[in-house]
């Protein structure tokens, strides 16, 4: 019990929570988008392979950082055109796309870095985002440390979440996406147009997803490597549930789940460590996760046309 | 002098498929005036005004607005038009406020602000000027049906509409409601806005329009001036000939089919369960139940079909106790035939074809599948062909999906799958519930052929004339209690709604 202290009031604890939530947001918010619009996106996981391979990839071959972010916000973008093209006008099964896509884009992103790259053992390093501490912000003590002396990417994230809060419910476009996402019929009787909305909305969604995965190798890892986005994905598939399909909610449970997973790495090394497997503690995040899950999901409100495809002129 | 037209179809034509849903229809309305569009379900009324408000496209035929062709296909152009809809299935996402449906759609995508401050004072003042109250910030999920419709109203009202197409607006309301919306209908129309109605009610035609169009199978067969003409006329137009009430001659009861003595079952959300309930369903003899929604009406008829097993008391088919246990499977077995009461959600499933719907209940057995095991389907899509032609369901042909289909003829459909089974109880649970005359004159017409043939028929229905009509002995539910048989002519109408209320006679508790 005293090592769960003294971990929860580390101000490090608390710096690694936010650093490991920071992709895990961006992934999140992209994919909320999409499911607000009503396109359930099961391509997070491999766009945000390809993100982290791409962004890093532009990088590696010379581009600045925040090119490499464009990069991998494209390369997010131009998969989730392909995936609206197929859920949208043409209406099909949005879970055999996704997972299509999810394929597809993790097996471009590990062909292309054999392509580029045959012949190397250990994976080349590029220099990596550093941390930013916020002048005056970063002097107090415990929250400086914690959470003022993050790298630009990690401040972004955070940013993100306000900005699509703010669109979602305070503009024009941001109640269109939610209206497309609760009744798409109501949408149209009111001169909207549905296909464009969806599509819209997955596409900036999966360039968010790829801003999440080169977060990996741009601010956190500083190189690509195989199975490196390891399910996030699908963990973020669960946080927009988590949140209720609100940002807010959804970055709260992505710094719940980085504090599960940055907390076990140090409980592994407390007298703990060295009585129970290690396996354990690597599975707590998840089953922690998936009790959050259970409490935080019964009373959300899904959008009522999610994975409803929307066909003008059909009865 | 006249009023200048706003608006005019000019030989509209729409195809699904191989149904012609509009063929050639012209139509003209001039400010301030109201046409009522009338016809029976499936006349393509509804079809009309989806094209005229761009969510279908017309193969043929133009529309111009206001002196202005109207772009096709197009929500947004009859929006900006001027012309503003209230469908029959409300178009609101439940989940956002009033006020956001209200505004959805109306500002520039990009623009940084929603405004909703000044579009809550300009709602304010509409819903005062045309007596539409409604709170502009409640969740559209939490307000009842006419409040809906006042927002959907609301809606046109704030895009400055000055035509307004209403599909069947009362269908959903109360009588104190429908009121209200023609109240709220000549307010607009004083102001010199213009009124499609879409009805088939004929006296409420008659108070609101000052002109009908008529439309049958598609074709428009006439316009008349509602002070020059009469409901029997308008109804002569819609069917296409006179009304003809089935003579009902007296049923010949024989041996009781089924029996429930003393079933109790559970009260469910909103309606009552049995509470001692008995019933004797006879040969040859329509048995009616009359009462008020919610008083166990449910629960009887989820009884009679195997949905709910009695918790208490017997439940006989002729004379021997029903099988254990009590499921659909084994009602249909003992060839008890349905009609549910919703015939979207109970009856049909909406993706499958004809063929398929027709098969769902026997699907098991000889000639649809062979051992139970391999469908058989040319002697489903035959058996649904035979079933289109002998009850006259409108249809392109069996393999079309049964969502396409009006509810007459998704109605007509069950029908002709309940009746063909010759089953020995016939359970019609609301059977003509959202019909037209002529689909209803049908339906109690095969009711009364299949009682002749000797089986017991059980009607449910909310709506008194109906069970009066067709009931050669009816009781009466209230809270879940039967009255003991009533025969034909035994109580008058007075008493019976006393009974209905909840006072009279009824079997021991």
């Amino acid at each position: 019990m005293m090592a769960l202290w003294e971990i929860l009031i580390s101000a490090s604890f608390w710096a690694a929570a936010i650093r490991i939530a920071s992709p895990l947001i961006f992934a999140t918010l992209g994919e909320l988008i999409c499911e607000r619009a009503g396109v359930l996106n099961l391509g997070i996981e491999g766009i945000m392979v390809m993100g982290a391979f791409t962004g890093w990839f532009a990088v590696y071959l010379g581009l600045p950082l925040w090119g490499g972010v464009a990069v991998a916000f494209a390369s997010g973008m131009l998969f989730g055109l392909l995936h609206a093209t197929l859920t949208v006008p043409f209406g099909l099964s949005q879970h055999v796309v996704g997972l299509g896509i999810t394929l597809l884009a993790t097996a471009t992103a590990y062909f292309a870095y054999r392509l580029a790259l045959p012949q190397v053992t250990s994976p080349p390093r590029i220099d990596p985002f550093q941390p930013l501490p916020v002048p005056i912000l970063s002097d107090i003590p415990f929250f400086g440390p914690a959470l003022f002396t993050q790298t630009a990417l990690t401040y972004a994230a955070f940013g993100l979440a306000l900005v699509v809060g703010l669109v979602l419910y305070r503009t024009p476009l941001g109640l269109a996406v939610r209206a497309v996402g609760e009744n798409p019929a109501a949408a149209a009787a009111q001169g909207l147009s549905v296909t464009g909305l969806r599509m819209g909305a997955v596409i900036i969604g999966s360039g968010f997803m790829a801003v999440g995965g080169a977060f990996l190798t741009l601010s956190a890892f500083s190189s690509f490597f195989f199975d490196m986005v390891n399910g996030r994905g699908w963990i973020c598939i669960a946080l927009v549930v988590f949140g209720a399909w609100r940002p807010g909610k959804a970055v709260l449970g992505a710094v719940l789940f980085a504090a599960f997973d940055a907390g076990q790495v140090r409980l592994q090394q407390t007298e703990l460590g060295a009585v129970l497997p290690y396996q354990l503690f690597l599975a707590l995040p998840f089953i922690l996760s998936i009790v959050a899950l259970v409490i935080m999901s019964r009373r959300a409100e899904v959008p009522a046309a999610l994975m409803v495809p929307y066909n003008k002129g059909e009865r | 002098m006249p009023s200048p037209e706003v608006l005019r179809l000019d030989r509209i034509t729409k195809r699904f498929g191989a149904l012609v849903a509009n063929d050639a229809i012209s139509l003209s309305l001039a400010a301030g005036e109201v046409v009522a569009l009338l016809g029976e379900n499936g006349a393509g009324k509804t079809t009309l005004m989806n094209i005229l408000f761009g969510q279908y496209v017309a193969d043929e035929g133009m529309i111009t607005a206001f002196g202005q062709p109207l772009p096709p296909g197009n929500p947004r152009a009859a929006l900006a038009a001027g012309i503003g809809m209230v469908h029959q299935h409300f178009t609101l996402a439940d989940h956002l406020s009033v006020l956001e449906n209200i505004v959805l759609g109306t500002r520039p995508l990009l623009s940084l602000s929603l405004g909703l401050g000044a579009a809550r004072d300009k709602i304010r003042a509409l819903s005062q000027d045309f007596g539409l109250a409604v709170d502009p910030d409640a969740r559209v999920g939490q307000l009842g049906v006419g409040q809906r419709q006042r927002v959907e109203i609301l809606k046109a009202l704030y895009r400055d509409a000055r035509v307004l197409i209403l599909d069947e607006p009362t269908a959903v309301l109360t009588p104190q409601e429908a009121d209200a919306l023609f109240a709220t209908l000549r307010r607009m129309v004083a102001r010199g806005l213009s009124v499609i109605f879409i009805s088939h009610k004929l006296h409420e035609v008659m108070a609101i329009a000052n002109r009908c169009v008529v439309l049958r199978h598609g074709k428009l067969v006439g316009t008349v001036e509602t002070a020059g003409t009469n409901p029997a006329d308008l109804a002569a137009m819609m069917v296409g000939a006179e009304v003809q009430r089935p003579a009902i001659a007296p049923g010949q009861p024989g041996p009781a089919l089924l029996r429930l003595r003393a079933v109790r079952t559970p009260d469910a959300e909103g309606a009552a369960g049995l509470k001692a309930a008995s019933l004797a369903l006879h040969a040859g003899q329509i048995t009616g139940i009359a009462g008020v929604s919610g008083n166990g009406q449910a629960a009887l008829s989820d009884v009679v079909s195997g949905l709910l097993a009695p918790r208490a008391g017997q439940l006989e088919i002729a004379g021997t106790p029903a099988p254990q246990p009590w499921t659909p499977a084994a009602a249909l077995a003992c060839g008890i035939g349905r009609i549910p009461e919703d015939r979207h959600k109970a009856g049909t499933i909406a993706d499958f074809t004809l063929a398929e719907n027709t098969v769902l209940e026997t699907r098991r057995m000889a000639p649809f599948s062979t051992r139970g095991f391999w469908m058989n389907w040319g002697a489903a899509r035959a058996h649904a062909q035979a079933i289109i032609a002998k009850y006259d369901v409108r249809c392109p042909g069996p393999e079309t999906p049964i969502r396409l289909l009006s509810g007459g003829n998704m109605q007509k459909l069950i029908l002709g799958r309940v009746l063909e089974g010759a089953p020995r109880v016939v359970l019609a649970n609301q059977p003509v519930r959202g019909l037209d005359i002529g689909a209803i004159t049908y339906v109690h017409s095969q009711l009364i052929a299949a009682r002749d043939r000797g089986a017991a028929v059980l009607l449910i229905s909310e709506d008194l004339d109906e069970v009066l009509q067709l009931s050669d002995v009816l009781h009466v539910i209230s809270e879940g209690r039967l009255s003991p048989p009533i025969p034909r002519g035994g109580a008058s109408v007075a008493e019976l709604g006393l009974m209905m209320a909840g006072e009279g006679v009824f079997d021991a508790a």
